[in-house]
């Protein structure tokens, strides 16, 4: 049982939650804010009455797949996950989806916590919930205006990670040096996934890439095959760190307009039957090896685990497919270099030469530094470009891209305003045809409530 | 005509998108029919300091800065120097800049030596500078944004680039914004500066040019997108930081 203190801040979270949906809003965080106020202890009092204990799921990109993918697994093998979906990752979001599923009296209903946390809340976090199983993904330059510098915030993860009790598993990307090295603090144990197909990558590390050189002695990093950005094979010919031997390894993978087969290998058993991810894209093909590497941690079964990726749905903005006026819009959130480049390789892969809604915007989950734009890949998008609309609060900064990109004049157009410019959009495809839409978070959200009105989507806190 | 653009340790000086002003500086150029070559100079890889017309050299995370101070606090900065009195413009951001100055002092240690192509110095201050930044100067405005815990303070031989409209600049006290001496220049200004402050990237261009195909004339180009984007940058620097 909670304390008085948290049962107060509960019931004063519920009531602020009740009656923000009274007035038909999402309360993603604000209920949780209240809770917070009143017990800054909220979190780990409610967590604590979890059975299954607490997982958390952090890292740049893929934190929302992972988790959702995770959710989906252990909902499979008979767990009732309470689980932030909708993407508010902050402490106030952990609360709020703690108290929207605990009763009154303070009763958890659910037995197993996941939630997705912000890179820069991790360190927190992890102190206050005491997870069983801690997943990093990657760790990209992201948002520098408020999470300062990557390896300034590696440390402080590698810190607080270091700090938890020998019960938690890590559950880490070998293939980020970044990532990896936040395990070399510690004896806990640690299960490292990657990708081992010779097939996928080149060489030369990407002009984003974040950590050339080594985490531990700073020399050049040397890699024998480079995936996304400094995501891939690495080692360092100086101190002699390396790559770190994958538990969940992926030997091939197959990548496909509507998903992608991986067929692993490593120490999660002998493995036969190849692993289908309904999404699209390279990433999130790691995606689904951190979701698989963390389902081991809580000796979640494989069997469970590949019937939950098989009819796994994307999240918000990932991906997702929504119809209006007869014709697809595919909806891509953007909110990094790294994440970018992901996206529109997944795109381009396909062959796709996409008609394209581009909308930037600069509030706060944004990121208010649109700068990131520039060490984006616009380079290798533009050619294929048939059509551009570009709007968003800082939608001329995006056109200006294009344009030093080498996008031609004629085929970009900047509409100001979401509704017009979603209408003028929709017009670039035919009846059937597809628009593919790049958004940052704050635009994401404005364009989504705009085709809600118009009876294409719910609107995401319901989902 | 042709124009050199050398990119200074792009591997570990290039956060905040300022990658951005070489291809600014790249395409400006192509644009005019001027054929271009850029080249990134690291560690260790400096091939001929005669070549450049013009070096950038942008902000980077404090590893990257630590390294690269090391690095131009031998023959590297010399040949940097050298560059410089041999006719090569510089346009540095945050860390490059401050990595021109005499020096950064942080709180507690000894100061870190900087090239001393500007006369300026850089104090550790405890609160970081964070937003949108504006700046007015006699030739135009100039926008960006500004992530920088450095107070970085001028000489006499160094001329403020500008006056901060909104925002802090250089040291958050005396309303300048980076610095001028000669065809060195550094700022800053992220965003990427130059594409939104295209006039700032033609002095630049011009400067450069004239090193070795004087007299540079340098054609108009179509710049309404350009300020457009400037236009509404603006407005957020002077509405929301």
């Amino acid at each position: 049982m909670p304390d008085a203190l948290a049962l107060i801040a509960n019931a004063a979270g519920k009531l602020t939650r009740e009656g923000l949906r009274a007035t038909g809003r999402g309360a993603t965080a604000l209920p949780g804010l209240v809770a917070l106020t009143l017990d800054p202890n909220f979190i780990g009092a409610l967590a604590a009455e979890l059975e299954y204990g607490v997982a958390c799921v952090s890292g740049t990109n893929g934190k929302t797949t992972t988790a959702r993918m995770l959710a989906d697994i252990s909902r499979t093998a008979g767990w009732n996950p309470i689980h932030n979906r909708s993407g508010s990752n902050l402490d106030r979001g952990v609360a709020a989806a703690l108290l929207a599923h605990t009763s009154w009296s303070g009763e958890p209903r659910g037995n197993f916590g996941l939630f997705e946390i912000d890179e820069a809340s991790l360190p927190s976090a992890v102190g206050r919930l005491q997870p069983r199983v801690v997943v990093v993904t990657n760790l990209f330059r992201d948002q520098m205006d408020r999470y300062f510098e990557l390896d300034t915030l590696a440390k402080k993860i590698g810190d607080a990670l270091a700090a938890l009790p020998a019960t938690t598993t890590l559950v880490l990307n070998a293939d980020d040096p970044l990532v990896a090295n936040l395990a070399v603090r510690r004896d806990a144990k640690t299960i490292f996934f990657g990708v081992d197909d010779p097939d996928l990558g080149g060489v030369v590390p990407q002009a984003i890439s974040d950590a050339t050189r080594c985490p531990r002695c700073k020399s050049p990093l040397k890699y024998a095959r480079v995936v996304l950005a400094h995501v891939g094979d690495w080692s360092c010919p100086s101190c002699g760190l390396s790559r770190p031997p994958r538990d969940v390894s992926a030997t091939k993978i197959l990548l496909g307009p509507d998903g992608s087969e991986i067929s692993l290998a490593g120490t999660v058993g002998s493995i036969f039957e190849t692993i289908r991810v309904p999404i699209p894209g390279l990433y999130n093909a790691y995606n689904a090896l951190a979701a698989l590497a963390a389902a081991r941690a809580l000796d979640l079964g494989l069997a469970e685990a590949i019937r939950a990726l098989a009819t796994f749905r994307p999240a918000f903005g990932r991906l997702e497919t929504i119809e209006h006026k007869g014709r697809t819009l595919r909806l891509v959130l953007v909110k990094n270099p790294a994440g970018f480049n992901a996206a529109i390789g997944a795109l381009l892969e396909t062959g796709r030469t996409p008609r394209l809604l581009a909308a930037l915007s600069d509030r706060d989950a944004d990121g208010r530094d649109v700068s990131w734009i520039w060490d984006a890949d616009f380079e290798a998008l533009a050619p294929s470009v048939e059509h551009a609309v570009i709007t968003g609060l800082r939608g001329r900064d995006m056109a200006l891209r294009f344009k030093y990109a080498g996008l031609a004049k004629e085929r970009m157009e900047v509409v100001d305003g979401w509704s017009a410019a979603i209408e003028r959009a929709t017009t670039l495809a035919s009846e059937g045809g597809e628009v593919v839409v790049l958004a940052t978070y704050t635009a994401m959200q404005a364009l989504r409530a705009v085709l809600a009105r118009a009876g294409a989507v719910v609107p995401f806190w319901e989902d | 005509m042709d124009l050199r653009i050398a990119h200074l340790y792009p591997d570990l000086m290039n956060i905040y998108g300022d990658r951005g002003n070489v291809i600014a500086l790249a395409q400006r150029a192509k644009w005019r029919g001027i054929e271009v070559d850029v080249r990134p100079y690291s560690i260790g890889e400096w091939a001929d300091p005669e070549w450049p017309d013009i070096w950038f050299f942008g902000g980077g995370q404090d590893q990257g800065q630590d390294i690269v101070g090391a690095d131009l606090a031998g023959t590297n900065g010399v040949a940097l120097r050298k560059s410089v009195e041999g006719g090569a413009a510089i346009f540095s951001v945050c860390g490059g800049y401050q990595l021109l100055g005499h020096a950064y002092v942080p709180e507690t240690g000894p100061s870190i030596p900087g090239v001393g192509i500007l006369d300026v110095t850089t104090r550790a201050g405890k609160r970081r500078f964070v937003g949108n930044l504006l700046v007015d100067s006699p030739d135009g405005q100039l926008v960006g944004f500004e992530n920088h815990s450095g107070r970085t303070y001028l000489g006499s031989a160094a001329k403020p680039l500008g006056t901060v409209i909104a925002g802090n600049g250089n040291n958050g006290e005396d309303k300048t914004e980076g610095a001028v001496q000669g065809r060195v220049i550094g700022c800053y200004l992220h965003g990427s500066c130059l594409p939104k402050n295209p006039w700032l990237a033609d002095r630049l261009l011009a400067w450069a040019l004239d090193r070795r195909q004087k007299p540079a004339k340098l054609d108009p180009l179509d710049d309404a997108d350009e300020a457009a984007a400037r236009i509404q940058a603006s407005e957020v620097a002077r509405t929301r930081t």
